[in-house]
């Protein structure tokens, strides 16, 4: 007798979360030269899934993550959200870690009406909008409106270009390209160099040849802008230097030793997080979510990680604000998000704006003695 | 701005030598391109830089990166390359692709799928040689790399074990003939190219870092230098080696940084089609 | 030196490789009775459209002898010139197809000229070197391909009816498969295939009986060069989206990795290599981090046991168990 009803008690809560769980599809280039992009994207997603059903789950139901590995391949990333959608029917994507599998799978998403939060960085994944598509990461066409306000403020109106051969690289070098005009600074040289090289003193020997430049930017990420700003101390350029968000990371200053000194990058408040001012509006967010993914994973937080903790919370905020995963529903409720404090910054999406942040959820970094130093 | 353009072409050139270097001991060995060959500067720089990182002193982490990239070369011929003897020129290639895959992978389980550096080995300081700064470690590479083409020339032509293994490389039948061990200079043949790959990643390290998939391009354009030299000459190699890295500094120099790869592979491609054998190849002589 | 494709015995005997056409067909047809969700009608299709470039490449490899690193280079241009014409100049998908896919046949006709002069390692690093310059102007030529992100596609349309969804889709590809097949099968029994077969027993001795080596390699060429480029423009129209990782090294590799896996001079070896390592790598998956590992020993596996492949071995094996000489 006492043995049922014990029996019974144990299976209430169960019989709580016995109801369909909450289905978050997500899809990473976890391996892959994009690499580590999709790696704190993933931990994160897990991370904070296993956190939230612990507190209880999102309208009494749990939360099941599928998430596959794309690899940084567009064609990959394609079949994986076709399964997702298919197969695996999921409530909502996050995922696409760099553009090219993020606009591979849009049409999809489109198609199938499903909600889709994107974690890549170009502007042509919300612009035009599209129903569906959200993303979280500033636009690299914002990075390089904060690098340009910023490299006017110090004086300069002509600057040289050197970029990678990614798809990150291309899209910031062509949206730089369009954006200076505008910002008042005149683009003088523009050097390419490829994936895997590994010496561009031959394309900072020609910028520095050219007349005139005030100020040098680094469209890129992964070894090279480690291996540009080495070349670029080797050559003894002494031109302000800017890097792109693609490296705001710990791991590129380290790489970059003491020729890093000096260099500055818009990131998001994430990396100052502990030295942010106590009155920052961002300060809370960011510290704790630091401090959640350092103890769990004994690694250096990334931005990148960040975007993806904001992907699962906007999606969160949404369900419970909708009341239920319905996803037209979920869609409208994501298209009204107000004032929502993220890792990035604050959000305020609108049917024109499905990434709702702006120019202040970038911040100025400089480089200083191998950690970062808030400049603005 | 031509010294500049100079110096970083020989710099890169070395490393492309080595590379293919070791693309020309294993092709006169065994007639296999072994497309896993840039896997090897790979394992050299990653073991090396974990090493270091977990402590070790840098000469001892250089010397066990070479252990085990010697150990893993020679593997490979014993599991995958002896036992495909007979097989095609096509299914050859599909082998070695198969084990620079499974290469990798292996180094992302083993390691990780970060970038890690090594410590330059004399410092950071830039030289300056006329118009041109190079950093110290650019005359690590180049000396290193000098000495370890004159060592393996004094090896090929002096030593008994060296000229064993030229002579599989001119005709095996006539060698196994005179009591040559075909199977042991294979062997030979791909531990030697393995300790030159991982020679040539541990030069690099500190100038340009290593991770995981550094192989993939290296490879490709050791293999792409060798071919230029004409594949199985030693000099040719390093002649390939060169010449490529200049093509490309020059390239991105005086015409354009986005397309040197283009320009490269262009010259080489044409080079081929006027000397079909490469800048040193011998023109094999076909039996009928 | 030469491996003699010995899958010769199937082709040399129409009878055999017309009933090989027929199960073809069976399986094409009845293989939706399987295909449960869209997911799997997307696999279907990829492994015809890889199945379809991989017959082309297998005259070229199998029959012809020659070797091919840069054959995903036509796949990407058959796919991008046809996408570009579509998208950028307003001209109807099917036509832009066409004329894509005679464009690279143009192409490899004006380039197969000086390249197919170089033999073995040199010919493979000559058609290495033209993929990847390929693949670098397409990622570079921002303006025209979109870049490394790629660009969008129109879907294939026939007189204004756009044709999208898996299932259409999924009859096409599996149309022009049983085309590819055929033509290809035409062309083995053809005096045109066995002056090619001679060629890669020795070129010397085809020579000597007055067979034109070059005409007859270029020829090779550039019709594995048109599969591929069909095959791409196909792609591009069916995903509505192209990049340049489709011209890359590595999909080159893919490409005879697939057609040496499932047997050189074999047509249906081709068919099958595409089936098995396109299906492959979706159920590996599962593996997470060993997928590469997995990848990597599987292609030397299989190498090293079936050094033939895999259709001429199980065709080995079963004449074997019958008693008959193959």
């Amino acid at each position: 007798m006492s043995v049922r009803l014990l029996a019974a008690a144990l299976a209430l809560p169960f019989a709580v979360f016995a109801q369909e769980p909450i289905r978050v599809g997500a899809f990473l280039s976890v391996t892959g030269p994009a690499a580590f992009l999709g790696d704190p994207e993933q931990k994160t997603l897990e991370l904070y899934v296993e956190k939230q059903n612990a507190a209880g789950g999102v309208l009494g139901r749990k939360l099941q993550l599928v998430a596959y590995d794309s690899a940084g391949d567009a064609e990959k990333a394609r079949g994986y959200v076709k399964r997702l959608i298919e197969q695996d029917r999921v409530d909502v994507i996050i995922g696409g870690s760099t553009t090219g599998e993020t606009m591979a799978a849009v049409p999809l998403a489109e198609g199938a009406g499903v909600p889709f939060i994107s974690l890549a960085g170009a502007v042509v994944i919300i612009e035009p909008v599209k129903k569906w598509v959200f993303k979280t990461p500033h636009t690299d066409r914002m990075a390089c409106e904060k690098i340009f306000v910023d490299m006017r403020a110090r004086g300069a109106t002509k600057a040289a270009l050197i970029s990678g051969a990614g798809g990150f690289d291309r899209s910031m070098r062509a949206e730089c390209l369009k954006v200076a005009e505008r910002h008042g600074v005149q683009i003088v040289a523009d050097e390419s160099y490829g994936a895997g090289d590994t010496d561009m003193t031959a394309q900072l020997t020609k910028i520095k040849n050219t007349p005139g430049v005030q100020a040098v930017l680094n469209c890129g990420f992964g070894q090279g802008p480690a291996i540009v700003t080495k070349n670029y101390r080797q050559l003894g350029i002494a031109t302000p230097f800017y890097q792109s968000h693609g490296v705001a990371s710990k791991q590129y200053v380290k790489l970059s030793g003491d020729a890093a000194e000096g260099v500055r990058l818009p990131a998001a408040a994430l990396l100052v997080a502990d030295t942010l001012p106590a009155e920052d509006a961002q300060k809370k967010v960011v510290v704790a979510y630091k401090h959640e993914f350092e103890k769990r994973f004994n690694q250096e937080v990334s931005t990148f990680g960040g975007h993806a903790y904001d992907g699962l919370m906007l999606f969160v905020e949404a369900v419970k604000r909708a009341g239920s995963t319905d996803k037209a529903k979920v869609r409208d409720a994501l298209e009204q998000t107000r004032g929502y404090m993220g890792t990035a910054g604050v959000v305020n999406m609108s049917t024109q704006d499905h990434m709702g942040l702006d120019l202040t959820a970038f911040r100025m970094l400089e480089v200083r003695k191998g950690d970062w130093r808030l400049v603005d | 701005m031509l010294a500049q353009y100079l110096v970083s072409g020989v710099t890169i050139g070395a490393i492309y030598a080595l590379v293919a270097l070791g693309f020309a001991i294993i092709y006169n060995a065994s007639h296999v391109i072994n497309f896993a060959q840039g896997e090897f500067v790979m394992i050299g720089g990653m073991t090396s830089a974990v090493c270091v990182e977990a402590g070790l002193a840098l000469p001892l982490a250089a010397a066990a990166a070479i252990l085990v990239a010697t150990l893993v070369g020679m593997l490979l011929e014993k599991l995958a390359v002896e036992p495909a003897r007979g097989a095609s020129v096509v299914t050859l290639i599909i082998i070695t692709i198969g084990a620079s895959i499974l290469l990798r992978g292996l180094a992302t389980l083993v390691w990780d799928k970060k970038i890690h550096s090594l410590p330059a080995f004399s410092g950071e300081q830039p030289i300056a040689i006329g118009a041109a700064t190079l950093l110290p470690q650019v005359l690590w590479v180049l000396g290193v790399s000098a000495a370890a083409v004159a060592l393996l020339g004094w090896f090929f032509n002096r030593t008994l074990t060296g000229k064993a293994m030229l002579a599989v490389s001119h005709n095996r039948l006539a060698a196994r003939l005179v009591g040559i061990s075909v199977r042991r200079v294979l062997l030979a043949s791909f531990a030697l190219s393995a300790a030159l790959g991982a020679l040539a990643g541990i030069l690099i390290a500190p100038i340009s870092f290593t991770s995981w998939d550094v192989g993939v391009m290296l490879g490709l354009k050791g293999f792409a230098a060798a071919i230029l030299g004409g594949l199985g000459s030693g000099p040719g190699a390093v002649v390939g080696g060169l010449a490529l890295g200049l093509i490309e500094s020059l390239g991105a120099g005086y015409l354009s940084s986005a397309y040197k790869d283009v320009f490269a592979f262009l010259i080489i491609l044409a080079a081929l089609v006027f000397l079909p054998d490469g800048l040193f190849g011998r023109r094999a002589a076909e039996r009928v | 030196m030469c491996s003699f494709p010995t899958a010769s015995s199937a082709a040399a005997r129409p009878s055999a490789s017309r009933r090989g056409l027929a199960a073809l067909a069976l399986v094409v047809a009845l293989l939706p009775l399987a295909l449960t969700n869209a997911y799997t009608y997307e696999i279907a299709i990829l492994v015809g459209l890889n199945a379809i470039t991989c017959v082309g490449l297998n005259i070229l490899i199998g029959y012809a002898g020659q070797i091919s690193l840069g054959h995903a280079g036509f796949f990407g241009l058959g796919a991008y010139g046809s996408a570009i014409l579509a998208a950028r100049y307003g001209v109807p998908p099917l036509l832009a197809l066409a004329i894509a896919s005679g464009a690279v046949g143009a192409a490899a006709w004006l380039i197969g000229r000086p390249i197919l002069r170089l033999r073995g390692h040199y010919l493979a690093m000559g058609t290495l070197g033209m993929g990847v310059i390929v693949s670098v102007v397409l990622a570079t030529e921002d303006r025209v391909t979109g870049g490394p992100d790629g660009m969008p596609v129109p879907p294939l349309s026939v007189f204004g009816y756009p044709l999208s969804g898996e299932r259409t889709w999924y009859w096409i590809v599996a149309g022009a498969l049983i085309c590819a097949v055929a033509l290809a099968q035409n062309l083995i029994e053809s005096p045109r295939g066995r002056a090619l077969r001679a060629l890669h027993g020795s070129e010397i001795a085809a020579g000597a009986i007055g067979i034109d080596a070059a005409r007859h390699k270029l020829g090779a060429f550039v019709l594995s060069a048109v599969f591929a480029a069909v095959a791409g423009a196909l792609m591009a129209h069916y995903s509505g989206f192209i990049t340049p990782g489709k011209a890359s090294f590595l999909h080159s590799i893919e490409l005879v990795t697939m057609v040496v896996f499932g047997g050189m001079a074999s047509t249906f070896g081709a068919v099958a290599g595409a089936a098995v390592l396109t299906t492959l790598p979706q159920l590996l998956t599962a593996l997470k981090e060993y997928e590469m590992v997995t990848l990597g020993a599987v292609m030397m596996l299989t190498m090293i046991v079936m050094p033939l492949g895999l259709v001429p071995t199980l065709e080995k094996r079963i004449a074997a168990a019958r008693g008959k000489p193959v």
